[in-house]
């Protein structure tokens, strides 16, 4: 890795994904941060509005409630993901038709269209054709998702971590394996305890693929929107509305070009700085460890 | 690497604990924690799986016993729900479409991020560490911010409601993804290959294709992968950007929702279905998909 | 273009992060940068500061507009001192 030669020729093979993405990325940035400026009422019909928008944005109450339910959000399915996704790993065969089969079912509802999942769930907990609403019900608990804001939002975190445990699991997997097989043997001779191994063995390969996973998965919490909008439409109350369903409900809903733009660019440079936090973080990892010697 | 084991103080102190256990009940105990794992791991799946099987039940009723009394397993098992969706062009046409654009964002992406992940792997060049920096960032924002901007641009260069549209769109996540992990895969390659093939004087199309591409088609499989998968289940972007000609199969199902009631066998058998594709993909790459989860870097 | 709704402040903003860019580009062909260690508890390049002191500009604007009600000339002076500041010492 360390041996790249300088050539400024290798622009060249960079060039046709530069525009591809540019394309994509930065006319629709640039319009964003033009509408953001402006009150837009039709195409021919804009007035400048200076930093009027963003004054409101950052004042909103109600978008500042989103917010903390994102944070807030964010935060509990990483403690509740991130756990249970290093143990499903552990606990996973490493090899024969078992690992196959298995590794097929936990990728399956990585594979299934995000809508469909906030149906699939919306079924699934109805009171009166649901299994688990159902079955609830039976049991005498009193569960009503449109109602009861609790039961939204437990249901809200079991389908996000029914949906993603499974990519941390599988990222953790996929660490675990590249631990040799003479590290675990050492650690047999030494008669190391099986928390020794987990910490001096597994956990420390496991520090760069949980660096991505936390990463990944933040981001994908962040922008969390078909799911619970199918499943509770944002309520009840909007006790569920998280960040992008409060954007797409300002910039679809109600065509308020500018306030929704002005927003975005804030969410946008929100994620822009956690991002680079974590990228610094993962190229600094890497560095001390190439610095040691090391992998 | 220095790990702890290596730490003579603390092996004996391990030493000291179990030697204390006689062999014989430590296979023992080994044989019962191998017990308690499979248990945990069933226990898990079977969680896992229960959504998706209520799903398939569902999918295999009549309306009148869905909503008629609780039956866990099909009592009448129909398959109409499904000969519907089959029979009924703009149901399955759902299908096509969303398949058409995922496969040309295949193909585009992959044209593009091939060589572009190799210049990452191969070279320093001014500003690299910037751009894929920046690439990365795209794969972290939100498209809801990208909405409208989408619409009319699409829409002014005459490709709104095209399956190209969905494919150029779904682009600005999936080509920094692609390049993510081939970048790792690439690296994992060594670099005198390069050399020796230039000396041999291969030009660096032919070697590219020649022997660079077969050497991590394990890589590729598994980026095409990722490419499916998170084509295929992005529906904000596609919804925008299309109307009638190239909805996708997600956008359709909404369409079950009507004045005398939603229609819940088609809405979970057209559920049922768009799991489908997803299975077989990942069928092919089962083998290499771990590698692949850990972007190439293990 | 006309659905794209310029306007002359974002016209200048995006001509002048472009101008940045290219003049970077043709400092870093001149004299390549060489990753050192300033204030900043990392290591950084050139292009580095550059985009951590973008980024804190951006920040310092959002705070004034948001929750004062000084002029926005003041972040933006404020911001250049930070910007030279970072680019110098950083």
């Amino acid at each position: 890795m360390n041996n790249k030669v300088y050539n400024n020729r290798a622009w060249l093979l960079v060039l046709p994904m530069l525009v591809l993405v540019a394309f994509s990325a930065i006319i629709p940035l640039m319009t964003v941060v033009n509408y953001s400026v402006q009150d837009v009422l039709g195409p021919n019909a804009s007035f400048f509005t200076g930093t009027e928008w963003f004054r409101t944005m950052l004042n909103d109450s109600a978008l500042q409630a989103a917010f903390g339910r994102q944070i807030m959000f964010s935060l509990i399915i990483l403690a509740i993901q991130i756990p249970l996704g290093i143990g499903i790993a552990l606990i996973m065969p490493k090899q024969g038709w078992q690992a196959s089969a298995v590794l097929i079912l936990i990728t399956l509802p990585l594979l299934i269209p995000w809508n469909v999942v906030g149906s699939i769930w919306q079924i699934f907990t109805r009171g009166d054709i649901g299994l688990m609403g159902w079955g609830l019900r039976e049991l005498g608990i009193n569960y009503n998702i449109t109602r009861n804001a609790g039961d939204a939002w437990a249901t809200i975190i079991l389908m996000d971590v029914w949906h993603w445990t499974p990519l941390v699991a599988m990222l953790c997997y996929s660490g675990l394996r590249s631990i040799p097989e003479a590290y675990y043997q050492a650690a047999r001779i030494d008669r190391a305890s099986k928390w020794a191994v987990f910490r001096y063995i597994q956990l420390p390969k496991l520090t760069n693929v949980l660096v991505i996973a936390v990463l990944l998965r933040f981001m994908h919490s962040f922008m969390i929107y078909a799911e619970p909008f199918v499943l509770t439409g944002g309520g009840p109350g909007s006790s569920t509305t998280f960040l992008t369903q409060s954007l797409a409900t300002m910039a679809i809903g109600q065509q308020d070009l500018g306030p929704s733009a002005a927003f975005s660019i804030i969410y946008f440079l929100v994620i822009l700085l956690v991002s680079w936090v974590f990228y610094t973080t993962i190229m600094h990892l890497q560095k001390d460890k190439n610095s040691q010697g090391g992998v | 690497m220095s790990y702890q084991l290596e730490n003579t103080q603390q092996g004996e102190k391990y030493n000291t604990i179990f030697s204390k256990v006689p062999a014989a009940e430590r296979r023992k105990r080994h044989s019962r924690s191998r017990l308690r794992k499979r248990l945990l791991l069933g226990t898990y799946i079977v969680l896992l799986v229960l959504p998706l099987y209520w799903l398939l039940n569902m999918s295999l009723q009549t309306n009148s016993e869905i909503l008629g009394s609780m039956t866990l397993w099909p009592q009448n098992l129909t398959f109409d729900n499904y000969i519907g969706i089959f029979t009924n062009p703009s149901w399955y046409m759902g299908y096509v479409n969303s398949i058409m654009y995922v496969v040309m964002n295949m193909i585009i992406t992959m044209l593009v991020a091939l060589p572009a992940a190799y210049a990452f792997s191969r070279y320093k060049f001014i500003g690299d560490k910037h751009l894929f920096f920046w690439l990365l960032t795209n794969l972290m924002a939100p498209p809801a911010v990208f909405l409208l901007p989408y619409f009319q641009l699409y829409y002014s260069v005459g490709l709104f409601d095209t399956h190209i549209a969905v494919a150029l769109a779904h682009c600005l996540f999936n080509i920094p993804l692609a390049i993510w992990i081939l970048e790792g895969f690439m690296s994992s390659v060594p670099k005198e290959i390069d050399e020796t093939a230039y000396i041999d004087g291969y030009s660096f199309p032919k070697f590219f294709i020649k022997i660079f591409i077969p050497m991590i088609s394990s890589g590729i499989g598994v980026v095409l992968f990722f490419l499916f998968m998170f084509s295929w289940v992005e529906l904000l972007l596609a919804r925008t950007l299309t109307s009638t000609d190239a909805q996708p199969i997600g956008m359709i199902m909404t369409r079950t929702s009507t004045a005398s009631g939603i229609d819940w066998g088609t809405l979970a058998a057209a559920g049922m279905l768009t799991i489908v594709p997803g299975i077989l993909v990942v069928y092919f790459v089962r083998n290499h998909i771990a590698k692949g989860f850990a972007l190439g870097r293990t | 273009m006309s659905w794209m709704v310029w306007t002359l402040p974002t016209a200048i903003f995006f001509s002048s992060i472009a101008a940045m860019l290219a003049g970077m580009t043709i400092w870093e062909l001149r004299s390549p940068s060489i990753e050192r260690k300033g204030f900043l508890p990392i290591s950084t390049t050139r292009g580095d500061r550059l985009f951590i002191g973008l980024m804190s500009a951006a920040f310092i604007h959002l705070g004034f507009i948001g929750f004062t009600s000084l002029s926005i000339w003041i972040a933006l002076a404020l911001s250049a001192v930070w910007l030279l500041v970072l680019m110098r010492w950083g």
